[in-house]
């Protein structure tokens, strides 16, 4: 029988005043308990914004990005497709920043500390060792899509030309002390910016993309250079990058100014 | 004397009342997230029965262009559901509780006969101890769902750290749909709950609050199997004990 393993519910004999002084008692707790959600709800929409949200939010997301970079690894690669999955038009979400046709005169301006910002060409950048990646592009809103895109990995750049260190040496991810914490990167016309953690930015699957499926990057898309970082949403993914620098400060963010989550880390 | 029946232990009522809220929260902000990206529909051939959601939908709710507040929501609220639920389970299975909440191989039956009795096709329904066959299985399956939005939620809320994990449930395209799914599931258990509570009335509906049930002799709703009692019993009935984990 199924009653076998399931034991009978206690029972047991109470006056009648007892009954209803506990029926009162419970119901007066859980009036005064319910006052608790309704507290929260008016602590959180009475709060003032930090950064484009409610604070408690705002200290919480925060919270959770040094969960996430406490307890996950930097080295975790995003999966990777065969490229005959790869979409043949990649969808465009966004032209702010690039409203403007794409400068003549484009150059990559990289700001150093104690030392004049480097201008580079696209050829310096396809210099570097070129690496493809084909692999799931996830925008914030939810959609996401097998994307293929093509340039130079932003760790082989930082280590060629010593950036993203204090001491101007190449950085190496060992060395933290010596790195600085965020690189920031904005558009020629600084109509849209992102700051990356310096971890995320050195991740191998990281690029500075020029190419999408073997052609060079269209202006939709983020001509001539834009930033291709798989472990982060779509917003993080900079199109069109104009300059560079770092910081030990989160350099300002476009989407996190109005209101989202700044490491947005996948 | 009035004879009461100990129903819900008091841990357990805690654990459902924050969930109502927590989940309602995890439920509301999951809108504000998903109005951002709606492809789901159900379509018979080229014609679409149900569409998530129509725009009168969202914007009658005040939906529309609060991505970013939902996510806070979501992301804050989700460890309140995670710690909630996980201390509802060690509880449930720590404490004993489990063995009247976890299905056996009468439930299904009895939950068909439980079924017909609300729809007034039997005039009785099979006898049990705290939960019919077709609460068992509602309850335990909420539990398992709740397992299963943690899992699709993390599938999709950090696809490269649990990559495996996206990969096992189909690919993060698929995770987001399941987690989806899911959710619908709960807003039609809701509503299947409240009918059913109201259906069975204050001294059930109270014992959520109070954690007992005074116990009416011969109730049709709450047939019971064990023997009818003594009308006035001399001594209190000792507190059967709870059989230990075997």
């Amino acid at each position: 029988m199924s009653q076998s393993t399931e034991p009978k519910l206690p029972e047991s004999d109470i006056p009648e005043s007892v009954v209803r002084r506990k029926l009162l008692q419970s119901f007066g707790l859980f009036a005064l308990a319910a006052a608790v959600p309704v507290g929260v709800y008016e602590w959180i929409t009475h709060s003032p914004k930090l950064r484009g949200i409610k604070k408690p939010f705002r200290q919480v997301l925060d919270a959770n990005e040094q969960v996430a970079r406490t307890y996950f690894s930097n080295t975790n690669l995003v999966r990777t497709f065969p490229v005959e999955e790869a979409e043949k038009k990649a969808r465009v979400n966004g032209y702010d920043g690039i409203r403007t046709p794409v400068p003549e005169d484009w150059k990559l301006q990289i700001d150093r500390p104690n030392a004049e910002p480097l201008m580079l060409t696209i050829d310096d950048i396809k210099a570097l060792p070129k690496h493809e990646i084909v692999y799931e592009f996830k925008c914030i809103e939810g959609w996401s899509q097998v994307q293929h895109w093509g340039g130079a990995r932003l760790s082989d750049f930082l280590e060629h030309y010593k950036l993203g260190s204090k001491s101007g040496n190449a950085p190496t991810p060992d060395n933290t002390d010596d790195l600085f914490k965020y690189v920031g990167m904005e558009t020629p016309d600084k109509g849209y910016y992102v700051g990356i953690d310096i971890e995320s930015a050195m991740h191998p699957q990281t690029l500075l993309a020029y190419e999408l499926n073997g052609q060079p990057i269209n202006a939709p898309h983020g001509a001539p250079l834009r930033l291709i970082i798989p472990v982060k949403y779509g917003v993080k993914n900079l199109k069109r990058i104009g300059r560079m620098f770092f910081s030990d400060q989160r350099p300002p963010d476009f989407w996190a100014e109005r209101g989202y989550d700044y490491y947005v880390g996948l | 004397m009035k004879r009461i029946v100990h129903k819900h232990p008091l841990a357990i009522r805690w654990f459902h009342w924050i969930n109502f809220p927590v989940l309602f929260v995890m439920i509301w902000s999951g809108l504000l997230i998903y109005w951002a990206y709606d492809p789901y529909k159900i379509t018979i051939g080229s014609y679409t029965l149900v569409s998530f959601f129509p725009n009168g939908f969202y914007k009658f709710l005040g939906v529309p262009r609060r991505l970013a507040e939902g996510m806070a929501w979501h992301w804050v609220f989700m460890w309140l559901f995670m710690l909630n639920g996980l201390a509802y389970v060690i509880y449930t299975f720590a404490s004993g509780e489990w063995r009247h909440l976890v299905p056996n191989r009468n439930s299904f039956r009895e939950a068909i006969q439980v079924t017909l009795y609300d729809l007034g096709l039997r005039k009785t329904q099979p006898p049990f101890v705290k939960y019919n066959g077709a609460q068992k299985i509602a309850y335990f399956s909420i539990m398992l769902m709740g397992v299963g939005s943690i899992l699709t939620g993390f599938a999709i809320y950090k696809p490269t750290q649990f990559s495996w994990l996206t990969s096992l449930l189909g690919g993060y395209k698929a995770a987001r749909l399941e987690h989806f799914v899911l959710t619908v599931g709960y807003v039609l258990f809701f509503f299947v709950h409240i009918g059913q509570v109201i259906r069975a009335g204050w001294n059930n509906f109270q014992s959520m609050v109070t954690g007992f049930e005074v116990i009416k002799r011969n109730d049709p709703e709450h047939p019971s199997v064990a023997p009818e009692p003594i009308s006035e019993p001399v001594e209190p009935t000792p507190t059967p004990t709870t059989p230990t984990l075997a």
